[in-house]
């Protein structure tokens, strides 16, 4: 009570500061504009790569000045709905796929005119558009892959993963490499939503129903997917009494040469860029057929800034400039979203993994996160806890997702 | 504190009497705006952080809002969508058990600590300063260095648990065992605090009564029981307020312990609140549950101020 008072006192003062402020403020001819951006993208290791963008922007439009904000993905959402409830947004934010269709649908994002659409890869483009209008701009782009260790491969007398590996491949190999003895596991797949939605789709099932109201899930396919993700903990991957779950707890795994398979994003190369063993990538294994979990990061502009155009400026730099590819492509940030297969061309000569290749075969079959019209973060929760409940042992696979569907149905109905 | 209080306001100074002086009405206003003067320093961040916020949170309860488009006034919606939904009872039951399971830990824990720091142990104030050193560690840490004890498989606890061939419970990731795991890291917390209060009330019980009570031929429990606790009772009603307040409103070592899980076993009425509005976008919803929240506390706390004189005496 206390807290949540404190809560929405703060969000209360800080509107009237900012009614406050906004009659004082107005745009002087002459003097530079400051915009304020404030990101997650950058956390952890890609601060001075920001800056890097930054500056160029700054040398490129003296009028403009950027004030940058980083804040951790963790903290990120709630510091952001704060901030929109108060009227204290910066005017060009971090949003991510999932959330994009929620914020549009509020109101808060302003439609963004873009100079040079054609510099962007047209698929990530679109996915923030509705109606053909475009109201934020991709800023990166990254997938999962199947991370695997070479040393651990060739102890075992085993051929690597490719790219035509199925399910029954990774079982078969997770289960030869498992030494429990030795402390060795097999392979390393988080229990959660975003894991079920795509090994769904890779076992040829939908997430949600045509019109985003109910879950499509609860039918063989689904069962067989969460049986996939579920089943291997216990067998070939820790439980949660050992640990799975926690965070960094399945890479730290990796790098320690505890792990022969490891299915995680692009985004970890440089976490293992220095372990002392070999290791590649491969495309992840399909069922029916190969889906890989695509994750994009976007920038919104605000819709209630006050530099509009200045901050639409900045959100174009940041998405498409040179200078973002250079940086990006030469720091291993993620991927640049854009179209020129030349310029990307650099990213595979860029040493381990030796397989980059994969990053880009995994986008001929890919799985978007499903979005519901309503309710997004609280049917992940929902998917999240009753798949951790199958694989706790509480419930069994068919009970959680009947739970799960019930739970979803009655958050995002109409 | 509100027992205690009550006997010093009764000998507080009186306002000087209208007919002792010439110009009554310029003396009273005089002593008003002292009287103010001095409530001003806790009035205005009360009023700031605590009355205004409240108001608004009544405002927010009648509305749907989800942080990002502008508010709907629904009326009493939220509170009829609460009463009829079975989470929110299963939420409350979560508390009672938190607070069920916290409370007698903590007050027979603090009283133990209290009587053994009230004899002539030597180093008993050193003793008395680490005891309370929890009190005052931020509940982050705390939590942190508990789910590290507790862990299942690499945490202290079930390390030496196993020395002795016992097999540690799922602690925290274990339905069953996560309510006792925070229970047992917030009574280990708040031991200190107990501790000093009730350490307090033993040393204002005069020396005298015990005595008496010896030469009696009263053995040490029958003293505890017929003599310390009954004089012990107002620090003992204070500590019960004050546990139950906050046992209501646990929520650090929740959203660091557990967040809520595992498969919502933890999930109290604060933590609730809390997903209801950063996680959920329903911040009606969340100011309507911190309502029916306030409102059983004033009850609970009401029950047991009128309930105090049936078993505090004030010596």
């Amino acid at each position: 009570m206390k807290r949540l008072t404190i809560a929405v006192g703060i969000v209360a003062v800080g509107a009237i500061a900012l009614a406050g402020c906004s009659a004082a403020s107005g745009e002087d001819d002459g003097s530079p504009v400051t915009i304020t951006y404030t990101n997650f993208i950058s956390n952890g290791g890609n601060e001075e790569n920001l800056q890097k963008i930054v500056d160029a922007f700054e040398e490129e439009n003296p009028d403009i000045r950027v004030e940058v904000t980083t804040l951790p993905y963790g903290d990120y959402f709630t510091a952001l709905q704060t901030d929109l409830a108060a009227g204290t947004q910066s005017d060009v934010f971090d949003i991510e796929y999932a959330n994009y269709a929620e914020f549009q649908a509020n109101g808060v994002l302003a439609p963004i005119t873009v100079s040079d659409p054609s510099v962007y890869r047209q698929s990530v483009l679109e996915a923030y558009q509705t109606d053909g209008t475009q109201y934020a701009l991709p800023s990166s782009f990254s997938d999962v892959v199947l991370y695997y260790n070479k040393d651990l491969f060739d102890a075992a007398g085993l051929e690597y993963p490719s790219a035509d590996w199925t399910w029954a491949d990774e079982k078969a190999a997770a289960e030869a490499l498992t030494d429990e003895s030795a402390g060795v596991w097999g392979d390393h797949q988080p229990v959660s939503f975003y894991e079920y939605y795509k090994a769904l789709a890779q076992n040829g099932g939908e997430f949600l129903n045509a019109d985003r109201t109910a879950v499509a899930f609860n039918t063989p396919e689904g069962i067989e997917a969460a049986k996939w993700l579920v089943e291997k903990s216990g067998t070939v991957m820790p439980t949660i009494e050992q640990g799975q779950g926690t965070p960094d707890f399945d890479t730290n795994l990796f790098k320690e040469g505890k792990l022969a398979m490891l299915h995680t994003g692009i985004w970890v190369f440089g976490a293992v860029a220095d372990v002392p063993f070999e290791w590649d990538i491969a495309v992840e294994p399909g069922n029916v057929r190969q889906a890989s979990a695509v994750f994009s990061n976007a920038v919104g502009v605000s819709a209630n800034s006050k530099n509009i155009e200045a901050a639409g400026k900045w959100a174009e730099f940041l998405t498409s400039s040179d200078t973002m590819i250079d940086v990006r492509l030469d720091s291993g940030w993620e991927l640049p979203p854009i179209s020129d297969e030349g310029k990307l061309a650099v990213y595979l000569e860029k040493g381990a993994p030796a397989n980059r290749q994969a990053v880009f075969d995994s986008l001929d079959g890919i799985a978007l996160p499903p979005v519901a019209q309503k309710g997004q973060s609280e049917m992940q929760d929902i998917m999240t806890e009753e798949l951790v409940e199958a694989q706790a042992g509480r419930k069994t696979v068919e009970e959680a997702l009947a739970s799960a569907e019930e739970r979803i149905n009655a958050v995002i109905g109409g | 504190m509100t027992a205690t209080l009550l006997p010093a306001e009764a000998r507080a100074p009186e306002p000087p009497r209208a007919s002792a002086g010439r110009r009554p009405g310029r003396r009273r206003v005089r002593y008003a705006l002292t009287v103010l003067a001095f409530m001003l320093p806790s009035a205005i961040p009360l009023t700031a952080f605590v009355l205004v916020p409240m108001v608004s949170a009544a405002w927010v309860s009648l509305q749907e809002w989800n942080l990002l488009a502008p508010p709907t006034f629904v009326g009493f919606d939220n509170y009829a969508k609460l009463l009829n939904d079975p989470n929110t009872g299963a939420i409350f039951l979560h508390t009672l058990t938190y607070i069920v399971g916290y409370l007698p830990l903590v007050y027979i824990g603090g009283l133990a600590l209290a009587l053994a720091l009230n004899t002539r142990l030597r180093g008993r104030s050193v003793l008395r300063g680490i005891y309370f050193l929890p009190v005052i560690t931020s509940w982050i840490v705390v939590a942190l260095v508990w789910r590290w004890l507790l862990n299942p498989s690499t945490g202290v606890v079930n390390t030496v648990l196993g020395w002795f061939g016992v097999a540690g419970p799922g602690w925290w990731t274990d339905p069953a065992w996560a309510m006792p795991s925070i229970i047992i890291a917030s009574a280990w917390k708040d031991l200190g605090f107990v501790m000093v209060i009730l350490l307090a009330g033993l040393q204002s019980i005069d020396p005298e009564l015990l005595d008496a009570a010896r030469v009696d031929g009263a053995g040490w429990w029958r003293r505890l029981f017929s003599v310390v606790l009954p004089l012990l009772s107002p620090s003992t009603f204070f500590v019960i307020v004050i546990s139950l307040i906050n046992g209501f409103q646990v929520f650090d070592q929740v959203y660091a312990m557990t967040g809520g899980g595992p498969g919502g076993a933890t999930q109290v009425v604060v933590q609730q609140i809390y997903d209801l509005t950063f996680r959920y976008g329903a911040a009606g919803e969340a100011s309507a549950l911190s309502w029916l929240l306030f409102a059983v506390v004033l009850a609970v706390t009401v029950v047991q101020i009128v309930g105090q004189k049936r078993w505090v005496t004030y010596g």
